[in-house]
């Protein structure tokens, strides 16, 4: 954030989101990074902005039939088509600050 | 003020514990060195099984050790007793390893050894499934230990984790026949979450599949140097 912000030159710019994706396959909690972002923005150059989080679903692709699924940990993450395991995700692993929202003073 | 601007980033949150994971695996591969992130719940048996490990590794490879742990140099201690080089990190209340903290620990590697000398280096994490999964530090390859007393639903619990390793060691299994454990069904687990990973059953009180732990090593260094 701070090298984006150097470059549009700090001062002169505020930020109003910062606009992540987050996979549902990650270790990420979204309630948890917000909170922890507003605490740690507290007083700082981004205390007026916010977080926004688009969650980016769980896909794999069943490795015998190709069909994508979303698997499930009930099933085993298994296709459940097939009932072939989990080889390839197609998405869910996103840890991602997509775009910045900001105005310029 | 004007209207709002939206810049496309797409960067990874992570961008720059992976950089530094980056540099950090130049670095090895400069050295020459291969590099296993090793990784568990807290008393899997991760420091028993480098013990049991490194008896005979050493003897065949020159080895080393980075041990994260996140308040006491205990387990630390204990390698040092088997003569190889081994730095501590201690993590605080950091719950794993991230890339900055093994490239402090490089450079303390460097002040023991040349690590030109070395062959492999070990790293064990710090004792957690989640957090470790998630950041690189420049490893070569990732093993996941899982005791058989954890439970056999713990790849489904923590999938990322598993889904991460490169090889599955399935310990303490000498105690299967005290526990009211199916192996069959962790098996079955962890191929749900992760079938690509190798997998090695593997007790360090009897030592039975340390033969194929360490001729994984072994082929892995070979390869490594090799290439």
């Amino acid at each position: 954030m701070e090298e984006w912000a150097e470059k549009k030159n700090k001062k002169k710019i505020v930020v109003e989101k910062i606009n992540l994706k987050i996979g549902e396959f990650t270790c990420v909690e979204p309630i948890s990074l917000i909170n922890t972002f507003n605490a740690a923005v507290l007083g700082s150059w981004l205390d007026s902005s916010e977080i926004t989080i688009e969650t980016i679903p769980f896909e794999g692709k069943c490795s015998k039939c190709n069909r994508l699924y979303f698997p499930k940990k009930e099933n085993g993450y298994k296709s459940p088509c097939c009932n072939f395991n989990l080889e390839e995700i197609i998405s869910g692993r996103e840890l991602k600050i997509a775009s910045i929202d900001f105005k310029e003073k | 003020m004007h209207l709002p601007i939206s810049d496309k980033i797409e960067l990874n949150i992570l961008h720059q514990n992976s950089n530094q994971a980056e540099k950090n695996k130049v670095k090895f591969n400069n050295y020459n060195l291969l590099c296993l992130n090793i990784m568990s719940s807290p008393g899997a048996g991760k420091t028993r099984l480098l013990e049991k490990t490194l008896e005979d590794l050493s003897k065949k490879f020159h080895s080393a050790v980075l041990e994260g742990d996140m308040t006491t140099n205990l387990d630390a201690a204990r390698l040092e007793k088997l003569n190889i080089p081994v730095v501590p990190i201690t993590t605080g209340r950091a719950c794993h390893l991230d890339a900055n903290m093994v490239s402090g620990g490089l450079k303390l590697l460097e002040k023991k050894i040349n690590p030109d000398l070395l062959d492999i280096l070990l790293i064990e994490n710090v004792g957690n499934l989640v957090c470790p999964a998630e950041f690189e530090i420049g490893e070569h390859f990732k093993v996941a230990l899982l005791s058989i007393t954890e439970g056999e639903d713990k790849p489904l619990k923590y999938p990322i984790m598993f889904r991460e390793a490169d090889l599955i060691l399935i310990t303490k299994v000498d105690l299967l026949p005290h526990l009211n454990f199916d192996i069959n069904e962790l098996k079955s687990n962890i191929a749900s979450t992760n079938p690509k990973a190798d997998v090695i059953e593997i007790s360090s009180i009897t030592k039975s599949g340390f033969d194929l732990w360490q001729d994984w090593i072994s082929k892995k260094i070979l390869k490594f140097k090799n290439n």
